[in-house]
């Protein structure tokens, strides 16, 4: 899923068994400065995108609406949207982070894992629903190598989210 | 086994009624070589895979994607026995091949992100969701007879 910044081979090694938040996976410049880009490019619109995704995510995947029983998820649900609009924030806060992403999204780990309890894999369904909007939307723009750069922000942002759990 | 409602199979043919197998299938096997690079292991003489334009553009990995999307064409028109359809593939994968079924999820995704940025707006989340029971449906066909 991506290596560790060498601190001493032996050093590393000890905090990636034991999972501990030093342990920082770190995207390349250009993967970053890709990301950067597109997130320029989609300015105040990552709340539509986010909520979109939420929406394909309930409809193709609906064992995820067990996380989400006390919402209204009817399509243009006001309560999707609020709640598409928290996932865009935290998102780009990821963005504004990409050179520590255990420590930003600490918060929000320890809230998924030990609040929410939400079983990780459903990160990667999100993930990839995020994927088919920006492509939906950006075909333009969706090359195979923003692809490969996004698929990959995502999966250090998914570890980042489970690196709480336990 | 998978069933699909009389909606979902419209959903289907509609999108790939409209889908050129070739250019499609050379764009969602390169999109793999690109976005998870450890697919390459299967492909060490379709030669070079060195970047992400000498993939795309490189022949042999648009003859193997057309192939596999043709496969998919003769899914979708098979899509109530799913497992029949993919049988013998799914015994040359495991057998010969030596492919981890994993890679079949990550292809049916790939194709899927593939479709909605071509098809944009028709691609809805009810569309989306057929693609993706069907992917799955495909996916879990040509891992059945691995033992």
């Amino acid at each position: 899923m991506g290596t560790c910044r060498s601190l001493g081979a032996g050093a590393a090694l000890a905090e990636a068994r034991s999972g501990a938040r030093g342990c920082t996976m770190v995207l390349s410049a250009a993967d970053q400065a890709a990301v950067r880009a597109l997130w320029r490019k989609l300015d105040t619109n990552v709340g539509v995108y986010t909520t979109e995704a939420l929406e394909r995510t309930f409809v193709a995947f609906p064992s995820t609406k067990t996380y989400f029983a006390h919402l209204d998820l009817r399509p243009g649900s006001a309560q999707v949207k609020a709640h598409g609009q928290k996932v865009a924030d935290a998102l780009t806060l990821a963005v504004n982070h990409l050179d520590d992403l255990p420590r930003a999204l600490s918060a929000l780990s320890d809230l998924h894992a030990h609040k929410l309890q939400v079983n990780p894999v459903n990160f990667k369904l999100l993930g990839h629903c995020l994927l088919v909007t920006l492509a939906r939307h950006y075909p333009g723009d969706f090359s195979p190598a923003l692809q490969a750069s996004l698929d990959k922000f995502l999966s250090h942002v998914i570890w980042a989210l489970a690196s709480s759990y336990r | 086994m998978v069933h699909f409602t009389g909606e979902e199979k419209t959903a289907v043919t509609n999108v790939w009624s409209k889908v050129n197998v070739e250019e499609a299938g050379g764009e969602v096997l390169g999109r793999l070589l690109v976005v998870y690079p450890w697919t390459q292991r299967f492909f060490d003489n379709f030669g070079n895979l060195s970047s992400s334009s000498a993939i795309m553009g490189n022949p042999k990995v648009k003859a193997h994607g057309k192939k596999v999307l043709t496969s998919f064409g003769d899914a979708i028109k098979n899509m109530d026995n799913l497992k029949g359809a993919f049988a013998k593939l799914s015994e040359l994968h495991c057998d010969k091949l030596h492919v981890d079924p994993e890679n079949f999820r990550l292809l049916g995704n790939v194709m899927v992100i593939i479709l909605a940025s071509h098809f944009g707006k028709e691609f809805t989340p009810d569309v989306q969701a057929a693609w993706q029971k069907l992917v799955a449906g495909v996916a879990n066909a040509m891992a059945h007879k691995y033992h």
